[in-house]
């Protein structure tokens, strides 16, 4: 990787190997985790209903992967997302990092660790910096709560070896950012997410707002900060063929569940599951390249509202395949094949 | 894969160039500079800066003092003698309105300021927390602005005695809420955006989110309030004060320099006397309104140059 020889030397690069070299250690172990937001109505606010945006997903991440999530819109992959790193209190279930459950520490006993050790990538690289602060504030404001260095001079230190590892110019530290281009300011939100030392990033949509040239760049950015700091990546995404190119194993979600989640090559070679199969012959494929275009399955309907989720499977109403089963029985997530789980009852 | 074949394409680390003809601009200065693009703001600005100037220089400024009664010149025309006129008991009108100046930008800008910094206070604490506390502070704003606040004013200027402390106090304490809501409105669409889910994930504490945060970005709006609000209460304090509840005599205020006009026969006959602090109340209502529209379109982001 060329790029890679630009990248400052900094305290954890002797920590840097290569993908493979990495053992099978679980960083994050996800339970039955749930994630309700109540519906309110009338004066006095009752509560008569909830939307159920995560219901019941348990997974786990190894050390040193990249965790591809991916569904269409709506169907709960940001909350997951943020349930996860507690921007929003779990309904139930318990998100264990590094073998710590960390679904119930306060705010207080979450910072000394998890607010260092988990880190999120926002979507919009337009809202997710403060317009009011310059980059080198920005990037100034974590060192200082965390108390990491001494000296503002080894902070500073710090943030250009950052702005250079993420391809930024180190001069460009008192700029604001009405004053950076949208891929320019995706950078800025890496470097904010990788200025704590960073084990597990939450990557949410990251290069969905940047135009096609630009997401490539990032994806390159990113894969060679995976290599070099030995990150865990949690992707999350709408985009198939992003993901494909970036994750080692793929979960897919519809309507606040996981419905498959597998190797990336068994995932896209073989999906097993029906909504995973429709979702992939959805994919465009370019002419001329010697894959074939699967036979398009389209789907019937509309995903229906999570606040009125179907009984038993919640992808029976637009299932090609239904079953009698699948009106009355949730079928159970598990795994049919090595390293393939499922929930759907064709297999079960 | 098309992707795989656009990755292919882009190897070269994409660095940015520190470009020399290239002048960088905080947030301030690029707002001060739409500020200046505004014609009208400008000139309300130019206003301000006179009117201010000349109530913090009245001693200087002043041809007289501004209570000494020649009662041979009352009503004197604008002349001479008397720039602008004198008034019914022979007092200069000029070095009056200078002095009232000061009575009612102090009264303006205290007021305000008591104002702003409750309305923000409660308006943040409400807007970040949410939950029953939102409701509550909400619901005792709902309160402070249904009572008839001009019956309320002239109460409670009636029972303490009307002095500039208790018009500043009064104003305050019942200028506040529009300031609340707009603060609170502020704060719940902020605490949710991107940049400050992003200081939590990075372990920033709430005091520091609140003030460092979430605040400088809503200090658009509340200047633009408290500009808008000066002018509001200058012109409630006239009121007042025209109804002999404000600035009582022989303190003078441009309010009850109107109120001493109140004649018919004054009116009709000696024009110059209600004229120049009615013209006064007017300029510096129109200066505050023009710089708060100028600020709303320098803090606006969507408003580009």
């Amino acid at each position: 990787m060329e790029s890679t020889d630009l990248l400052e030397p900094t305290e954890r690069l002797e920590l840097g190997k290569t993908k493979q070299l990495t053992t099978q250690e679980t960083l994050l172990q996800v339970r039955n985790l749930k994630k309700y937001f109540p519906v309110k109505a009338g004066i006095l606010q009752r509560t008569v209903g909830h939307v159920k945006a995560v219901d019941d997903i348990s997974f786990h991440v190894n050390k040193g992967e990249t965790l591809g999530i991916v569904g269409e819109s709506g169907c709960g992959k940001s909350t997951m997302g943020r349930s996860l790193i507690r921007l929003y209190e779990p309904t139930e279930g318990n998100v264990l990092f590094d073998g710590t459950d960390i679904t119930n520490l306060s705010e207080r006993e979450l910072r000394p660790i998890i607010r260092r050790k988990m880190q999120m990538i926002f979507q919009d690289p337009y809202a997710s910096l403060n317009p009011r602060k310059s980059l080198g504030s920005t990037l100034n404001e974590p060192l200082l709560a965390h108390k990491l260095y001494s000296s503002k001079k080894e902070r500073d230190e710090k943030i250009k070896d950052l702005l250079n590892v993420v391809g930024l110019h180190s001069s460009s530290m008192n700029y604001y950012p009405h004053e950076f281009s949208g891929g320019q300011r995706q950078r800025i939100g890496i470097a904010r997410a990788l200025v704590l030392n960073p084990e597990l990033i939450i990557a949410d949509e990251a290069v969905s707002a940047l135009d096609v040239s630009i997401q490539s760049q990032i994806i390159n950015l990113l894969e060679d900060l995976q290599s070099t700091f030995n990150l865990t990546y949690i992707f999350i995404s709408h985009d198939l063929s992003v993901v494909r190119h970036i994750a080692d194993r793929v979960g897919v979600m519809y309507l606040g569940k996981l419905v498959e989640l597998a190797n990336k090559n068994d995932l896209y070679a073989e999906p097993l599951h029906p909504y995973t199969q429709a979702l992939l012959s959805a994919v465009p494929v370019i002419r001329n390249t010697g894959v074939q275009q699967k036979e398009r399955i389209v789907l019937k309907g509309d995903i229906p509202s999570p606040a009125n989720q179907p009984p038993g499977c919640v992808f029976h109403t637009r299932c090609p395949a239904k079953m009698k089963i699948c009106e009355t029985q949730i079928p159970e997530f598990k795994e049919v094949k090595p390293n393939h789980l499922i929930a759907c009852h064709l297999y079960q | 894969m098309s992707f795989l074949e656009q990755k292919a394409m882009v190897t070269e680390p994409f660095i940015v160039e520190e470009n020399h003809n290239y002048v960088h601009e905080s947030i301030w200065r690029l707002m001060f500079r739409k500020f200046m693009a505004n014609k009208l703001a400008v000139i309300g600005a130019f206003l301000m800066i006179i009117i201010i100037g000349s109530a913090l220089f009245a001693p200087w400024l002043a041809p007289q003092d501004p209570s000494k009664q020649v009662l041979l010149d009352k009503l004197s025309p604008p002349g001479e003698k008397y720039i602008l006129g004198a008034d019914i008991l022979g007092r200069d009108t000029l070095s009056r309105l200078l002095y009232g100046a000061r009575i009612s930008l102090l009264v303006g800008f205290a007021s305000v300021a008591g104002s702003i910094f409750i309305g923000t206070a409660v308006g943040a604490i409400a807007g970040y927390y949410g939950g029953t506390l939102d409701a509550v502070l909400m619901r005792i704003v709902d309160a402070v602005i249904s009572f008839p606040s001009l019956f309320l004013l002239i109460t409670l200027v009636t029972i303490f005695e009307p002095s500039v402390f208790t018009l500043i106090g009064v104003f305050a304490v019942f200028g506040w809420t529009g300031t609340a809501r707009l603060v609170r409105g502020e704060f719940l669409s902020l605490r949710s955006s991107e940049f400050v889910l992003a200081a939590k994930t990075l372990g920033i504490r709430s005091s520091r989110i609140i003030f460092s945060h979430i605040l400088p970005n809503a200090m658009g709006p509340i200047i633009v309030s408290a500009t808008l609000g000066v002018g509001g209460v200058i012109l409630a304090e006239a009121a007042l004060s025209y109804l002999g509840l404000g600035i009582q005599p022989p303190t003078p205020s441009w309010g009850n320099m109107l109120q001493s006009a109140q004649n018919p026969q004054i009116m009709l006959g000696a024009w110059w006397y209600p004229l120049f602090p009615g013209f006064m109340i007017l300029i510096t209502v129109l200066a505050f309104n023009f710089i708060g529209d100028g600020l709303r379109d320098a803090f606006d982001p969507k408003i580009s140059e």
